[in-house]
Formats: structure tokens, sequence, C-alpha cells
């Protein structure tokens, strides 16, 4: 049989390019990025500190003491120094990591998995299923994030697991919109067809042409909720709808420091500062990723 | 007919399988009947269908085994669509196809088993592949959709790859963004060979492709059908490489079919005014015989609300009274050749002044 | 960096010495080279382009992708991402030195010096305005006239481009226009402030074949008729035989081989310009075999010191992987930077040639 492989020894430039897969070079430009790299460790930082809480704080964080209230920052045995009550601020702080970050992922990892699967299955299904999914999803859409939450933590009652309930059901739409969005486009690309024309069912064809595509694009979108979500479950906490007090979270720590701007200022502007950078490390990690995935070949 | 032109590609009656067919009585290896598919196009307050773009209106062809039929046109002819519609990629609103004697579709043969018969190149070598799968796995799919066990679809697909030319130890985990489009074209063939079909819809396979570079994959192409025994339908708007490397050759305008025969009798002697047109529009390349005239005024218009009667009828030089009020109908021009067109000039007694005269019926 | 060779006296350029006596030269480009620096590395894309253009001229750049036929085009209208590109040489448009030029003072010269058609027309246009309000958007810039002149000048040009029921189409948006439709509408753009240069960019690839020949006639009839010069830029042979006066055979950011229409198709003088006339495909060689050019076009960004095209070269001999060979003169305003020109200017297109044959 006269197979002509002659060709194939002549593409010299193409074989000296080391075979690389998609993630490799993600990793790769992610590695160039100091930026992202810089926040990446910020977030990690913060993510160790809320798990080895009990470790790194220095006191209890629910100790009060009437004597020792509102210490300033650099008070002997209180870094931080102590909230109104008495309470440590920093060991309060990093025990507040924990919830704050918990309020915060929960919701959108909740959202990603029952967004992402509404908008997977409208965006390749089509037709009526994609209108009654997505117009379903613009109802809620047609409303602030902001007035949902508190509207929807408002009905069901104050504490943390309403609270990620109220704030799953705000960022599920808009993660379904971007997963039908992104898989509309995939199934339209000539490779789904071709997958359709050898005769493949339309699971297989989700499982191995359209998720590893568009998954990539759905967890970005969702990494940048991630600090919305921080903002958001901390000021429902702040509007007393979260946590509910001794509980140490951030935005709890703002309501409850409300009276002492006017003895201490810095001391009540803490707990917001930590939302301010764990918000934005969030927000700029999410940036770079999307940055290193977005490859132009 | 120069010696040249006496195709080497004659179908392979060498080869068993083929005993006794020789060019001229071949069966019909794939039978198109009154292909329709409109497109409706939605609007008001009640989505309802306003218009609808024809897309593909009532085409019928035949393609012989062993054969090339190359399909040409321009944009909106419905050629395209066409490719899709015989790989049930669309849905046909009437009309049928029939595989080597079975008609797709409910009773007879059922979508799985028709695309094992038959499968598509298409044009975007890029779009066509998974970006995230290596080119084994791309190749491999098909064949494990269908059952066979992984080890022995990657075995297929390190053979494919050889067959289409490229190393397969260089070539099996790569990426598809990393080779280029002659290569990535290449891999579009081995993957539609991957199933075993008899049949392979070529839709603008070459169009994308630097001219030498489509030099290789066309010697490609024509080694594989003589090495797989394969039947190729050749979508294309080029008419050099139509005429290169089809065996007939389909002529479609607006979703209808208007001439269809030997691909020596359509180049040399074109019935149909559009067929003529679209000859002479090819740019020479004799630099002391450039055109001079165009010869189609306008572009080619839209196949929402066609014109009446013969489409053609708006930009035809020949077109008279009768063309805008009835349709020709596709008819036999050349018995002995085989030529088929759709034009009331060469439709004995249709009543245009240029049609011959009815002759008495033996 | 050593001179290249094709500093030597005799130009590369197929035009004459510069005809200055009656000012006809219109485009003199020497010694033009294009880089594109990336973290990647850097990526040649023109190698010492020379070349002259005469008023009225039209001349045709063939070239497969990767050859830099569009980066040559948009260099002559600095159209190249500035950061990344590094451009030297010298490139004269009508007395204007267009290196040195700063953008305002390019800025002014687009649209009345030299003007530009794409393959794309939907990208020459803003798809929220009118196609009319943006031809008189563009004459306005340059010339000061009143906006009622302005649409008058558009409505001309539309004539002039053979757009029917040209009044009305004028308050068309792009998308409402059909290829052809819009691919003219951009060529009035073009012609808008009389340009003398005009650069074409494979504006008729997309186009089907009955309005790419349409166009084509067109292009011709307006470059007669304004005595503009054109550069067109293609890798259909059959277009460049339509169009050109000259033709310029691009590989590897370089040009091989030069010559009026005639002689370059006629008696083709270096080896890849055959091999791209044998690649071509016409239906006269069915049944026959293709001769395929073998291997891919080199890495950019790895340039070999000797001739690009030796390694896919039949006839290449080991000088031709150390240097680079010169230009030959093989015919009257007819060269080829190849060791073999003269033998292989001397055999017929379709005939093939032995290496034994050719160094002798």
């Amino acid at each position: 049989m006269n197979t002509p492989i002659a060709e194939a020894n002549i593409d010299v430039a193409q074989v000296a390019v080391q075979s690389r897969g998609y993630w490799t070079t993600v990793l790769q430009r992610l590695r160039r990025d100091r930026v992202t790299l810089f926040f990446g460790s910020v977030v990690l930082a913060i993510i160790l500190v809320a798990i080895f809480a009990p470790l790194l704080a220095p006191h209890d964080p629910y100790h009060a003491s009437m004597i020792k209230r509102l210490k300033p920052v650099g008070t002997e045995g209180h870094l931080l120094g102590t909230d109104e009550t008495g309470r440590d601020m920093l060991s309060r702080l990093i025990y507040g990591a924990r919830l704050s970050l918990f309020m915060g992922i929960m919701p959108v990892i909740n959202a990603l998995v029952i967004g992402g699967a509404l908008g997977i299955i409208a965006g390749f299904v089509g037709g009526r299923t994609n209108m009654i999914i997505m117009r379903a999803m613009d109802v809620f859409y047609a409303f602030p994030s902001v007035l949902l939450a508190i509207a929807i933590s408002g009905a069901l009652g104050a504490g943390i697991f309403n609270a990620i309930i109220s704030l799953t059901l705000v960022f599920i739409p808009p993660l379904a919109r971007v997963s039908e969005s992104v898989t509309t486009q995939v199934r339209n690309l000539d490779y789904v067809d071709a997958a359709r024309a050898s005769g493949a069912r339309a699971l297989t064809i989700i499982r191995v042409h359209v998720l590893s595509n568009v998954l990539g694009a759905i967890f970005i979108y969702s990494t940048s909720l991630i600090s919305v979500s921080i903002i958001l479950a901390s000021g429902l906490s702040f509007l007393g709808l979260g946590t509910k007090p001794p509980e140490p979270e951030w935005g709890l720590m703002l309501n409850t420091l409300r009276q002492a701007i006017y003895v201490n200022p810095v001391l009540a502007a803490l707990p917001g500062v930590m939302i301010f950078i764990t918000s934005l490390s969030f927000n700029l990690v999410s940036d770079g990723l999307r940055s290193a995935m977005d490859i132009k070949v | 007919m120069s010696a040249e032109s006496i195709a080497v590609e004659t179908p392979p009656a060498e080869t068993a399988g083929h005993a006794g067919h020789r060019s001229g009585e071949r069966r019909a290896l794939v039978s198109v009947n009154d292909l329709k598919k409109y497109f409706p196009i939605r609007g008001g307050l009640l989505n309802r269908t306003i218009a609808n773009v024809q897309a593909v209106d009532g085409i019928s062809f035949e393609v012989k085994r062993g054969e090339t039929l190359g399909i040409v046109g321009e944009s909106g002819c419905g050629k395209s669509t066409t490719a899709r519609l015989l790989m049930r990629l669309i849905e046909p609103d009437s009309g049928d196809v029939i595989i080597d004697g079975k008609r797709v579709g409910a009773d007879g043969m059922s979508l799985r088993g028709m695309r094992r018969q038959m499968q598509m190149v298409f044009q975007d070598s890029f779009a066509s592949l998974n970006p995230r799968l290596t080119i084994e796995d791309t190749i491999a799919f098909g064949p494990m959709v269908h059952g066979v066990p992984q080890a022995e679809a990657r075995t297929r697909a390190r053979d494919l790859l050889a067959k289409v030319g490229l190393d397969p130890n260089l070539f099996i985990r790569r990426y598809p963004h990393e080779l280029s489009g002659g290569q990535r074209q290449r891999i579009n063939i081995a993957r539609a060979l991957a199933l075993e079909p008899k049949i392979v819809l070529l839709d603008e396979a070459v169009s994308a492709l630097d001219k030498s570079v489509e030099a290789q994959v066309l010697n490609l192409l024509m080694d594989l059908k003589r090495d797989f025994e394969l039947t190729y339908i050749f979508i294309s708007h080029d008419l050099h490489v139509v005429h290169y490397v089809s065996d007939r050759v389909l002529v479609m305008y607006l979703g209808q079919v208007v001439e269809i025969g030997p691909v020596d009798e359509i180049y040399a002697s074109p019935r149909h005014p559009y067929t003529q047109a679209l000859l002479s529009a090819m740019p020479s390349m004799d630099p002391d015989n450039r055109a001079e005239k165009p010869p189609l005024a306008g572009d080619p218009p839209n196949p929402i609300n066609p014109p009446s009667g013969c489409r053609f009828h708006t930009r035809c030089p020949f077109a008279e009274d009768l063309c805008s009020k009835r349709s020709p109908t596709l008819e036999l021009v050349d018995a002995a050749a085989g030529q088929f067109a759709a034009c009331h000039m060469t439709s004995p007694g249709s009543g245009h002044s240029k049609a011959p005269q009815k002759r008495a019926t033996a | 960096m050593t001179m290249s060779v094709t500093e030597a006296p005799t130009p590369l350029a197929a035009g004459s010495a510069p005809d200055t006596a009656t000012g006809r030269t219109l485009v003199d480009v020497r010694d033009l080279r294009v880089a594109f620096t990336s973290e990647d590395g850097t990526v040649h894309a023109v190698n010492g382009v020379d070349f002259t253009l005469d008023r009225g001229e039209v001349m045709c750049i063939l070239g497969e992708s990767g050859s830099g036929k569009s980066v040559t085009m948009r260099a002559l209208m600095k159209l190249l991402p500035e950061r990344k590109t590094t451009i030297t040489g010298s490139i004269m448009v009508d007395g204007h030195d267009i290196i040195a030029l700063d953008d305002a003072a390019m800025s002014d010269l687009r649209g009345p010096t030299v003007s530009m058609i794409f393959q794309e027309p939907m990208t020459a246009f803003d798809p929220v305005f009118t196609v009319g309000d943006q031809i008189a958007e563009a004459i306005r810039r340059h010339e000061s006239i009143s906006d009622a002149d302005a649409r008058k000048r558009a409505l001309e040009l539309f004539e002039l481009v053979q757009i029917p029921s040209a009044n009305r189409r004028l308050d068309n948006y792009p998308f409402e226009m059909s290829g052809g439709m819009r691919q003219r509408a951009m060529i009035a753009l073009a012609l808008s402030c009389r340009p003398s240069l005009l650069l074409a960019d494979e504006p008729t690839t997309a186009l089907d074949a009955t309005v790419q020949i349409q166009i084509l006639l067109l292009l011709r009839q307006l470059q007669r008729d304004l005595d503009m010069a054109v550069v067109f830029v293609t890798h259909d042979i059959g277009v460049a035989v339509e169009i050109g006066d000259r033709i310029a055979v691009m590989y590897a950011g370089r040009f091989v081989e030069t010559g009026t229409v005639r002689n370059v198709f006629g008696h083709p003088a270096h080896p890849y310009t055959r091999g791209l006339m044998n690649s071509t495909v016409k239906g006269s060689m069915r049944g026959t075999r293709l001769q395929a050019i073998d291997g891919s076009p080199p890495d950019l960004s790895r340039m070999p010191p000797g001739c690009a095209f030796a390694p896919r070269c039949g006839l290449a001999e080991p000088v031709c992987f150390e240097q680079y060979p010169a230009t030959e003169s093989v015919g009257e305003r007819h060269v080829a930077a190849c060791i073999h020109a003269r033998r292989l200017v001397a055999t017929a297109p379709g005939e093939a040639i032995t290496k034994a044959e050719a160094s002798s």
C-alpha cells in the first residue's frame, strides 16, 4: 500500500515544539504573572490562617473582659487591640476569616453546581428548554443582588445557613447565564457537529467535548463571584441577617464596632480592611486566571 | 479530449468486490430524492413564521459507487446545507436519502448505521477539532462510540495517521493548536476514515488551505480513495479543483440543481446559462486573455423569497416572459453523456424562443 | 549585519531607475525589513524588500500565508502595531518618508495620498453608522466642505463603483448590504479622498467567483480612469493575472522574483514560482498526480542564513544553504534571486528540470 510517509518527516519546525497541553500552557503563563502570583499567595495565606486559626490565635475569641474594652492597637498582649466587649481583635479577626470565607465560598460552589448544570443543559438542548430555563433566571436577574439577598434573608430569617441559601439563590442566575452562553458557543462549533456525525449520543458529547471546553470559563467567572460573595455575606451579617453574635465574623464585627468609631476609628476599620484585602485578592487572582487562560492559538 | 483527461480514477474494476461493474452501469450508492429544507424566520409578537429561507428546495441526484461527485455553487446556493442534510446534522423537511438501497430514517437504516457508511470532512480545520483533546483521542472517539475497545481504537488511530502521511510517533499526543492547517485537515480526514465509511462528504475541505498545501492534500485524497475504495461527494466553490477531482459535477443555484453531468461535458459544453457564466467567471491564467466584461451582474440573490419561476431569470441574459412564470425541470439534454439541465432553452417545446422543437415520440 | 545582497546597484525592483524627469515614481521602497518582537521570540516577517512603483501602475504581490505580503503592504501605510514592530529601511510614498512620519502626519496622508481596502469589508465599516455617513465623514476629515457637498461626493462615488440605486444605498447600514455591495462600498470609501496609491489586501478572496470578476474589472477600470497606482496582495495566480501589470512573488519575507505578469508567468525563473504554478490545480491536470511542493514554509523566528526556499527546492546546491543568492536579471525588467535563474527562465513552465541540467 502506497503510504506517503515522506511528507511526515519534513515538518522539522513543528517537531521542535514540545507537545504541551492546554493546562500546562496556562500554568506557564501564570508563573510569569507576578501580580497574580502575589495576590494568589495572599489568598492562600488567608485560607491557611482560617484553617489553622486555633493554632495561630493568641487568645480565645469569645473571652470578654469589661476592663479591657477598646484597647488601642499595639497594647501589650493584644497586638491589634480589643473590641467593645474586651475580646482580642487579632484572635477575632483570625477566627473571623473562617466564617467569612465559608460564607463567601460556599454559596459560589453551590451556585456553580446548580447554575452551571442548568446553564449547560439550556445551552446544549436549546429550543424551548433553553427558553424556559433562561427566562426563569431572568426573573431573578431583574433584582439587584443586594436587594435580592436581603429580601430572601429577611424572609428566611437570620443565621449562617439561611444566609448561604440566600446568596446561593442570588448567584445561580448569573452563573446559569454564563454557562448557557459559553455552552451555546461551543455547541455551534464544527467539532461538536463532527462528534454528532460520528453517531455519539448527547451525554457522551457533553462529557467528552463540551465540558472540557466550557468549565474553564465558568470556573473563572465563579472565582470572580467569590469576591462579591464575601462582601455580600459581610453585608448581610452587618445588617443582622447573617451570623449572630457572639460569632466572630468580619461583617458582624463592623456592626458591633460602629459605636467605637468616635473612640478608636482604627479599631472600627480593621474588619473592613480584612474584607477589602480578601475580596480584592480573590478578584485579582480571578482576573489573572482569566488572562492566563485566554490563549490565542 | 486529450490523453491526460482519461481519468486514472476509473472505478476500481480490478479490485474484488466490484466484479462486473465497469464505467457506465454502476448502481447508485447514494440516491437523494426531492430533499427540502426551509429555515423559518420568526417575528412579530407571537413568534410567527413571517418568511422562509428556502435553503434547499427539492434537490435530487445520485452518486454512483466509486465515483466522485462534485457539487459547485456560490453563496446561498445551499450546498453546505445539503451536506448537513445528508449527514443528518439537520433534519430535512421532506425528501429522502437512500444509501445502498436502504432508506435512511425510521424503517430502513438507522442514523447510527448511516453514520458508519458516510462521514464528513469540514472546511474549518481548526474549529472541527476539539482543542482539549489529543489527536489520538479525537480520531479514536468515533470508533469508541460505536463500541470498539479503546486499545483497538487507538491502534486504528495510529494506522490512520500513517495513512494520511503523518508520523504517528510525532503526532499522537499533539494538540490541534500546535499544527498547521494542512496537518489539521489530514487529521480531519483520518477522523472521517476511522469509522470505515464507504462515502466521504468533503465540504470545502481544501478551500482554506494554501495552494501548495492544497495540492498535497488533494494527492492524499486521491490515494485514499483508491486504497480504501471510497466514494466522494466533493463540495467546493473552486471550479478548477472540482474539475480536477470529480467524475461528475452538479451545479446548484438558490437551493436547486440547475445542471448535472460528466465533468468534461459540463466544462466543455455547459448547457445552463448559469453554469456558462460561472465557468467564464474563473480568472484567466493567460495575461493576453484577460476578462473584459463580467459574465453576470449583481450579487447572488438571497434565498429568502427567491424569484418566481426560474430562479435565475433575474440575472439571465436570455430570460424571457416565460421564465418568470414557469419553473423549468431538470431534464436530459444529452442522452449519450448523461447530462441534465433545468432550463427552458434546452427543453424541447417549452415555449422559449431558443428552445428546440419538440421531437415526435417514436 | 552585513549589507544584504539586495543593496547591489542593480535594483531587485523590476522597475527602471526612478523616473525623476517626469516624476512618475510614486513609491520607492529600499531594503524594507519588518520584525515583530514578542515574549516568544522575534519573527522576521519582511527581510529586505526593494521595489519602485510608478503612478498608474498595478503591482501584485503574490505569496502564500506567512510570506509577509500583508505585512509589507501595511508597512506602506504604517498600520502595524507600534510597540511590537521594528521597521528598518526606507519607504518613500509621493516624496514622504513614511518611516520618519509621526502619527498626526501619517493620519493626514491616509486618505488623500494612500488608502487601503481589506479582505473583509465588515471590518472597514462601523456597524452603527450608515455607509453614506461614514464616507462623508472620511471626506470631511481631509477637506473642509459642507455636509451636503460631502453627501453629493459620496453619491458620485457610489455611482463610480456601480452600486445600483445609489441614493437609497447611501442610507444603508453595512449589515443590510450583500458581500459584493459592501466591497464596492469599501472601495468607494477608500477612493473618497482621491488617493494616488491604493493598497488592496486580498479584497476578493472572500467573494464568489461571479462577484470577484466584477470587482476585479471595476478596480481595473477605476485604476485606469483615476491614474491610481495599486499594490494588490493575493495568493491566487489567476487574480494576479487579471489585475496586475507587474508581479512580485514573495516567499519568507523576500521578493524571490519580480517582473511583468507576462514574463513571470510565461518564463518563471525561480523554483518557488515554478513550484507554485505547477501545484496550482487546473482542470487539465485531471488524472495526473499534482506536483506539490514538498515541505512547509520556514519558521520566521529562525531564518536560515541562505535561501529560505532551499530546504524544499529540488535544485538546491550546498551554496544555497549558506548564502542568500544574488539577484539575476533574466529578461527585460525581470529578475529572480536564484543561482539557476538563467537556466530556469529558458525552460518552459511545465517542464521538469534536473539538478544537473540546471547547473550546466
